[in-house]
């Protein structure tokens, strides 16, 4: 296996390997969160709101009960009382209480012996509505007049005088701001828009459940994180988290849409009142798009001092961002401190509100609230270079954060490869091709912080030399080969021999979903530590073996060996000798490390995107796309490229055509792929990458976590691409054709 | 539902003069599976025409002209040598709806019966002159295509009524058809706005023009004024500019979640202009 | 309800269900067959991640009842692999074309029926045949190297 340039020494890690579970997933074989069946499994369909605010004046369930064939229908009247807090807000979603809070939220749900005849019994029940007064749009939802749409949610933190759907209020800074102004050549400020996209995962959200009368149950689920779907439906159902044994499938897509609870309570509330009888629940596309996910969506405030030389002086953002009806949704804690992550400038406020409106309950989406934030201050940036004529990648360099900086939102960056990113990007041949008529060209760089959490991981040693590893981070876009590849390294085995498994709740220590781009970081660090456990224990059978010290032992190439010539001498014992009588030594040999991760590195990363706009229609095309990302270090460069290359794609959906789009009457009118439009392959070049590699000092083997700061440069690349190629800036996203042609014309005046 | 499977038009059209309630024909089902599965529609009887002869054949007629069966999926058409030369702006039209997948199913007959203005192949077999066969209760008769759609999802078609066969007229002499629609994506969308421009040449002098403008209206609209803005012209920057204002002139657009109403008014003039640039250069026998 | 007598051809094998009259063949696949690898990402014909040969011709299987399926021939991904894989499977395992997998069998058997016609198309032809096939985690950059790759090697070129 060609190894990519290294020049690290590592054997395995840097090469591209054939992913584990490749083979089934080629075949067909790979079983997702729909594709399990139990004997005797029962059906299930919700019944949904078609209103975006209404009083429940009434459920009848008889029409459905009565039809042959239905076994359960359960209403919130079947779930527990007395929740609080986040359990609340979970339990509220999971199915409406006196009031449905947004179109699609789920009032009821029943189980029968078909998937046919549950929608069948899923129409027959009747819920009386009393419509009430709704608002969907962020600043709407807190303008003078908006109607209320739950009293008293508003935290300590709000300030006086604020619209009563306004929940949190959140300021930082340093420096001193006005006088950072003042030292500015030019100070500009305007306000940019972004609407909600969803994560647009192609599998639906799927589970089985199972669950008696004793409360005890099992869940097979597509789900980036089974210790959280357990912790949640244990909560919401009133039972105890042990109960119930969570397995996760292969998972169809989640970009952090699968880390929360929708279905699953419903389908063990069904199995229980069913008698114990499995249920199957599988989401339709338009349910999907209705009542889970989305991201928020946000109208910002930014204002930047800068000089002629392109030193900023000062910066300022006030943002507000919806994410549903409930709070705590919107990503407004992580959107400020990504506003500047990328800049070192000496006087910086940040101001944020949540504001909660008439909308599905927001979930994470990719760098939850780093691509809006970018949206806004990269724009700004690019806007005011282009003022004073400067190169938007020298105004980076210049003002860029680098080593030992001081963080926009606090801490000091320790090792970090911003700057890199910009140099390469600098150097790139798509940097220099020349642009043609109605052609432009946009930058913009952005940060993720990543994540470590909470991480259990064991490895047991074969009889055979081999090693399997369990994990609790379902694999969504490569990890068990990343991770093997790591454990390989590590144990100086070859990576075939290495088998990594995503395990169920009951097989390890509670384990925090695949998010925070910490499966490869999290996991692979926990991994490496219990194979270092492993392979003490090694080490100690062969110093018992030889009769000598083991600290006289050290271990390379897959086997023990004597330390130095002092230590004695003996063969090599290797992993495979001393796994085949590890029985008779002592009895199995394994390893098992859990922490909760730290020494996270973030990932900074700078996009160049050229594109082409068609001048009588507003229609944009994506000409040539680059992604430069610092990966700490890439354990597998191809499924680092591809979550490059996912992130960006996913980023220009959002830039060009992806939103919600919500009615008068506040339904959403585009719950189809048809209307919500993600990019297809025909709208798209090849993405092309440059892995820039600054090793984490965090990680044994340098890895930052690499898949989420890759959506955030494409929004404002994308509408500074579009202002050079048009003379018309665009302060709101999507930049949908008619948006475009209607700027165009306007420039023109 | 009752799932029927007629051998004969005839068998077909009493069927659906007999069914008490929600009927729909099933061709390639595109449609009507999709609104099925939404729930929008639940049919009592279901009438699946492709057991009925000849229903998947192109037959050239003795005339010059073209009939189509109605279960002749869109990747059928888009193969047919002899229907791309005559009539490449309908073969387009049909071949931009849905995805590869949908064009193995999707028929003709579908994307006219479903009622939609923005059909993607209605407009370009309105500017042919296209006309359908339909058969009914009391047999057959033929009407042109403009005539079947009467607004979103609906048709003047009455109980018991279907389309049994499409057909495009002789092509004739020095004449070129195209069509275009506006899309956000380059695939997969539904037209915001389309046009097709069918028109005939004398040398270099258009004498003949038929333009029909697609989702700027509820149904496709045959814009006269739009074909008159070019006849007699050889399509120059005055004819064209014509054609433009015709076109915006003719678009009685809505504003909704695929396209504001100024959007579509001043995008159809673009389509319309560049549509009819590619019919004249077909009708030169220039363009592909 | 009635429920249809079903006789027809799935990947080589004879195959008969009884299916109700609203089912669709994607339904019938997974749910009376067993063939699971056949995914449902919206049901509507959008995602592609259902498609399916029909005596010949690339369907999504969502958009199809079953009892259209009588006297059909039917293929779909579980079908496609011999004893060895189709050059397009492993080509995908090799280039790292998939990440989560899901919408790989929909795009293996779509791309599968591009190469029958098709057999050395341009990036663009790729592109636009699979336009119906919706992938979220790749970007679909590596998806079309690895079909390009495939057809190299179908043609002997590779």
């Amino acid at each position: 296996m060609a190894k990519d340039e290294l020049k690290s020494g590592y054997k395995l890690i840097g090469t591209r390997p054939n992913r584990p579970d490749g083979l089934d997933k080629v075949t067909g074989r790979a079983r997702y969160g729909a594709d399990f069946s139990l004997p005797g499994m029962l059906h299930a369909a919700v019944v949904r709101s078609p209103h975006a605010h209404a009083r429940i004046k009434n459920i009848d369930v008889s029409k459905a009960l009565a039809l042959d064939g239905v076994k359960a229908v359960v209403t919130r009247a079947d779930l527990p009382t007395g929740l609080s807090g986040e359990d609340l807000n979970l339990q509220d979603n999971t199915l409406a209480g006196d009031r449905v809070l947004y179109d699609g939220h789920a009032v009821a749900a029943v189980a029968a012996t078909s998937a046919l005849l549950a929608k069948d019994a899923a129409r027959l029940i009747a819920v009386e509505y009393e419509i009430l007064p709704h608002v969907t749009d962020v600043d709407a939802a807190m303008a003078p007049g908006a109607p209320v749409i739950r009293e008293g949610v508003a935290d300590y933190s709000v300030p006086e005088g604020m619209h009563p759907n306004v929940a949190r209020y959140m300021a930082f800074g340093h420096g001193d701001l006005e006088a950072g102004l003042a030292a500015a050549d030019i100070v500009r400020e305007h306000t940019y828009k972004t609407e909600a996209t969803h994560q647009g995962y192609i599998e639906p959200h799927a589970c089985v459940g199972q669950m008696g009368e004793d409360g005890r149950g099992e869940m097979w689920v597509c789900t980036q994180g089974h210790w959280y779907i357990r912790r949640m439906c244990a909560a919401v159902l009133g039972i105890e988290a042990a109960n119930l044994r969570v397995t996760p499938s292969e998972i169809g897509g989640g970009f952090g849409g699968k880390t929360t609870i929708f279905i699953e309570p419903l389908a063990l509330a069904l199995s229980k009142k069913a008698g114990g009888r499995p249920v199957k629940l599988v989401m339709t596309r338009s349910e999907v798009l209705r009542a889970t996910g989305p991201t928020a969506s946000a109208s910002m405030d930014v204002k930047l001092g800068m000089k002629r030389d392109g030193t900023i002086t000062a910066g300022q953002v006030f943002f507000r961002m919806q994410g549903g009806a409930f709070v705590g949704m919107s990503p407004i804690g992580e959107a400020l401190p990504c506003a500047f992550a990328c800049y070192d400038i000496p006087a910086l406020k940040h101001e944020a509100v949540e504001v909660i409106a008439n909308r599905p309950k927001a979930a994470a989406y990719r760098a939850p609230g780093s691509p809006m934030a970018a949206f806004a201050v990269e724009s700004l940036v690019d806007e005011m270079c282009r003022e004073l004529g400067l190169d938007p990648i020298e105004v980076r360099l210049k003002n860029g954060a680098k080593n030992g900086s001081r963080s926009s939102y606090g801490p000091d960056y320790t090792v970090i490869g911003l700057q890199e990113t910009l140099e390469a990007a600098k150097a790139h041949p798509n940097y220099k091709v020349p642009l043609g008529p109605n052609q432009g060209r946009g930058v913009a760089s952005g940060f993720w912080f990543n994540h470590g959490g909470e991480t259990s991981v064991s490895l047991a040693v074969g009889e055979d030399g081999t090693a399997t590893v369990s994990i609790g981070t379902p694999d969504i876009g490569g990890s068990r080969a990343s991770i093997g590849l790591m454990v390989a390294e590590f144990l100086g085995i070859p990576y075939e021999n290495v088998r990594v498994s995503v395990v169920e709740t009951g097989a390890l220590g509670v384990n925090e979903p695949t998010h925070g781009s910490r499966a490869t970081f999290a996991s692979g660090k926990a991994a490496v530590e219990a194979a270092r456990q492993a392979v003490a224990e090694m080490c100690r059978r062969a110093a018992a073996d030889w009769g000598i010290d083991p600290d006289a032992v050290e271990w390379k190439d897959g086997a023990a060996h004597p330390a130095g010539p002092n230590a004695g001498k003996f063969p090599p014992m290797s992993i495979g000798e001393i796994g085949a009588k590890m029985g008779s030594t002592g009895g199995p040999i394994s390893g098992h490390h859990e922490v909760t991760a730290e020494g996270v590195g973030a990932s900074f990363g700078t996009h160049v995107v050229d594109v082409e706009v068609d001048p009588e229609t507003g229609r944009t095309t994506v000409l040539r796309y680059l992604v430069v990302q610092d990966a700490g270090t890439a354990i597998h460069p191809a499924y680092v490229e591809g979550q490059y290359q996912g992130g960006a794609v996913q980023g220009i959906g959002w830039a060009l055509n992806e939103e919600y789009v919500y009615g008068a009457d506040g339904r959403l009118q585009n719950p189809v792929f048809l209307d919500y439009r993600v990019p297809v392959a025909s709208d798209l070049p090849m993405i092309d990458t440059v892995i820039v590699e600054v090793p984490n000092p965090g990680h044994p083997y340098g890895v930052r976590g690499v898949g989420e700061t890759g959506i955030t440069p494409p929004l404002p690349a994308i509408a500074a691409a579009v202002a050079g190629a048009t003379g018309a800036r665009i302060r709101s996203l999507p930049l949908s054709p008619p948006k475009v042609l209607a700027a165009i014309k306007a420039a023109k005046g | 539902m009752r799932y029927h499977k007629p051998t004969s038009f005839t068998d077909a059209s009493a069927i659906a003069a007999a069914a008490p309630g929600t009927l729909r024909f099933l061709a390639g089902g595109t449609d009507v599976l999709v609104q099925m599965r939404a729930g929008m529609v639940q049919p009592d009887d279901l009438i699946d025409l492709k057991h009925i002869p000849d229903v998947g054949e192109i037959r050239q007629t003795a005339d010059g002209g073209w009939r189509i069966g109605i279960a002749v999926p869109g990747v059928v058409l888009g193969a047919h040598e002899g229907l791309k030369r005559d009539w490449p702006g309908v073969v387009e039209g049909m071949n931009l709806v849905g995805s590869t997948q949908v064009q193995g199913r999707a028929t003709l007959a579908g994307n006219l019966c479903n009622g939609s203005p923005a059909a993607d192949s209605v407009p370009g077999m309105i500017a042919a002159g296209a006309r359908v066969e339909v058969t009914g209760p009391k047999g057959s008769r033929e009407i042109a295509v403009e005539q079947i759609p009467a607004g979103p999802g609906k048709t003047n078609l009455t109980k018991g009524e279907l389309i049994s066969a499409i057909l495009l007229p002789p092509r004739g002499k020095n004449g070129g058809d195209a069509y275009l629609r506006f899309i956000p994506r380059t695939e997969m969308d539904i037209a915001v706005v389309g046009c097709a421009v069918n028109l005939r040449l004398d040398v270099d002098k258009i004498i003949e023009a038929r333009v029909a403008l697609g989702a700027v209206a509820p149904t496709v609209i045959l814009s006269e004024a739009a074909a008159r803005a070019i006849i007699g012209t050889t399509l120059d920057a005055s004819a064209l500019q014509a054609l433009t204002s015709a076109a915006e002139a003719g678009a009685k657009p809505i504003s909704d979640k695929r396209g504001t109403a100024e959007f579509r008014t001043e995008v159809v003039g673009v389509l319309a202009r560049r549509a009819a640039k590619i019919a004249y250069d077909r009708a030169k026998g220039q363009g592909k | 309800m009635t429920k249809i007598h079903v006789t027809t051809t799935v990947n080589g094998d004879p195959a008969e269900f009884l299916a109700d009259p609203r089912e669709t063949l994607l339904d019938a696949l997974r749910d009376q067959l067993g063939l699971t690898g056949t995914k449902e990402g919206c049901g509507t014909g959008d995602c592609g991640a259902c498609s399916v040969i029909v005596d010949g011709v690339l369907v999504c299987s969502c958009l199809m009842l079953a009892a259209e399926a009588e006297g059909k021939t039917v293929e779909t991904i579980e079908g496609m692999a011999g004893e060895e894989l189709h050059p397009l499977q492993r080509q995908f395992i090799e280039h790292a074309a998939l990440q989560c997998g899901f919408c790989t069998p929909g795009i293996l058997v779509a791309a599968k029926a591009l190469l029958e016609r098709n057999p050395d198309p341009t990036d663009t032809e790729i592109r636009y045949w699979l336009a119906g096939n919706l992938c979220r985690c790749t970007g679909y950059d590596k998806i079309i190297r690895a079909v390009q790759d495939a057809a190299a090697e179908m043609r002997g070129a590779a």
